[in-house]
């Protein structure tokens, strides 16, 4: 196996006391110095720096709109300029095949994907569109947290006039920067697509203030479990339909059955029908009982003993700021909405109470 | 003290072998969320599975050091999985078995013959 790739900002991570993991391709930071848990806490109340320079950026040429309304289930054509839309590329069978942030800027479409989909995304949109241009030399850093404005307030005072899903381009030192209002903690914050040459200044200005610290993947799987957001590849994926994962709002109304540009994306007929008659699968939040943690994989059942098995946990962990387990999975969706379940830990199967998501209330700025 | 390679550290206190992590695993396990412990009583075969440790990044067996039986468990971990992080190499022991010979237990690394394995 190849060794995994280093991030433009590998030196600050080393420099921070990163600890890395390989993920997608790329050496991560994983946590620094304080560990999982303060970071977690922190970006709760203050401001978090996370380093996403693994995620895929594309634009796309702005007549492409119409062509990319034919791979993904959103209304593209009349998202307002300076807007982001959230979306799924799916297949024919409804299933998934990535999800990504849309931007439409003044002209032209910026798209987010995730870093192991990137270069599968990549030929699905040049076998259907032309002009697809990957970006390269360019940094992701997302600002998270309750402070996050200040903080970026301080050298841009323009975003504190952003609203959650605002797409914007700043002029900075001699460089302008892509920032979009929108992240993955469920906390109000930025996510900002700076040139590699001005990465590692930008980053260290914002660590440089009171209020902001670095912050690793780790924290940003419990921030996001916590804020009951899905993870490609494990709540997401092929053989999962974004009716199933509860994403039936990802489906703009434009592209449901009787709007303006009711289908036309791979997959329509099966996600009109379920739409209709409901999909085979929900996903769910889940509070385990004890304080064994459910992890992705655990098999879940509705009995204590015997029964069946009616599902399976897709993501789960400990919730710093729930203070205890909590998991995601998919079940049946025959199965009543207040049965208690049971995931199987190691040989034992012990209880877990549905419950709605998100675990820790959404912190957006509207 | 003695060590395993697996990051354990043993200890004999009135004739029986204390067993717990070392402060190196304590931190690379991360923030320590739940600590699985075997049933008192329990008989053990060297190198099984008898405790599962929950992080916040993962979960991590330990594995048994010595044939023997498990007399105690650290009931305290149960409510303060924290310890582990806290104070690895005291408060936060494991379980204490009983052993036929305790001599084995010099078969382990010295704390300085550890401290190189770890590269410290």
């Amino acid at each position: 196996m190849a060794e995994p790739a280093p991030l433009y900002l590998a030196d600050l991570h080393t420099a921070l006391g990163a600890k890395f993991v390989p993920f997608a391709g790329y050496a991560m930071p994983v946590h620094y110095r304080t560990g999982v848990m303060a970071e977690h806490l922190w970006c709760r109340e203050q401001a978090g720096l996370f380093d996403v320079s693994h995620m895929g950026q594309v634009l796309l040429p702005a007549d492409q709109a119409a062509g990319l309304e034919r791979l993904v289930p959103v209304d593209v054509i009349d998202l307002p300029v300076g807007r982001q839309r959230y979306g799924v590329f799916t297949n024919d069978r409804g299933g998934v095949l990535d999800d990504l942030m849309i931007a439409r800027r003044a002209g032209d479409l910026l798209l987010v994907v995730n870093a192991a989909c990137t270069a599968g995304d990549i030929a699905h949109l040049a076998r259907h569109l032309t002009g697809v241009a990957p970006v390269s030399h360019r940094a992701l850093l997302a600002l998270q947290g309750p402070l996050a404005e200040r903080a970026l307030a301080r050298l841009l005072p323009d975003v504190a006039g952003m609203r959650f899903m605002d797409a914007a381009v700043m002029p900075w030192t001699g460089d302008e920067l892509w920032i979009a209002r929108s992240g993955y903690t469920g906390e109000d914050g930025f996510e900002i697509s700076v040139h590699t040459t001005g990465a590692r200044g930008l980053a260290q200005v914002l660590l440089d203030m009171d209020e902001v610290a670095p912050i690793g993947l780790g924290a940003r799987d419990s921030l996001r479990l916590e804020a009951g957001l899905p993870l490609y590849g494990h709540d997401l994926g092929p053989d999962i339909t974004p009716i199933e994962a509860g994403l039936g709002w990802a489906i703009s109304r434009a592209r449901r059955t009787g709007g303006a540009r009711a289908g036309g994306y791979p997959g329509a007929g099966v996600l009109q029908a379920q739409a209709v008659r409901g999909a085979p699968r929900r996903r769910v939040g889940l509070r385990p009982q004890g304080r064994v943690p459910m992890r992705a994989g655990v098999p879940l059942f509705d009995a204590v003993a015997g029964g069946a098995r009616i599902g399976h946990v897709t993501s789960g962990g400990f919730g710093p700021s729930v203070g205890g387990p909590i998991s995601m999975g998919l079940i049946r969706a025959d199965i009543p909405t207040d049965a208690p379940l049971y995931g199987e830990v190691r040989g034992k199967r012990l209880p877990a109470a549905q419950t709605p998501l998100p675990f820790q209330p959404q912190n957006c700025k509207r | 003290m003695r060590f395993t390679e697996d990051h354990e550290w043993l200890h004999v206190e009135n004739g029986v072998v204390v067993v717990g992590i070392t402060g190196y695993a304590a931190e690379q396990l991360g923030d320590v969320v739940f600590v699985d412990l075997p049933e008192t009583g329990t008989a053990v075969s060297k190198d099984e599975e008898i405790v599962v440790i929950e992080s916040v990044k993962a979960a991590s067996d330990i594995l048994a050091p010595l044939d023997g039986e498990i007399i105690e468990v650290n009931t305290a971990l149960a409510d303060n999985p924290g310890l582990v992080n806290e104070d690895p190499m005291g408060a936060a022991w494991f379980f204490k078995m009983r052993i036929d010979n305790l001599a084995v237990v010099d078969e382990y690394m010295t704390e300085a013959a550890y401290q190189a394995h770890i590269g410290a």
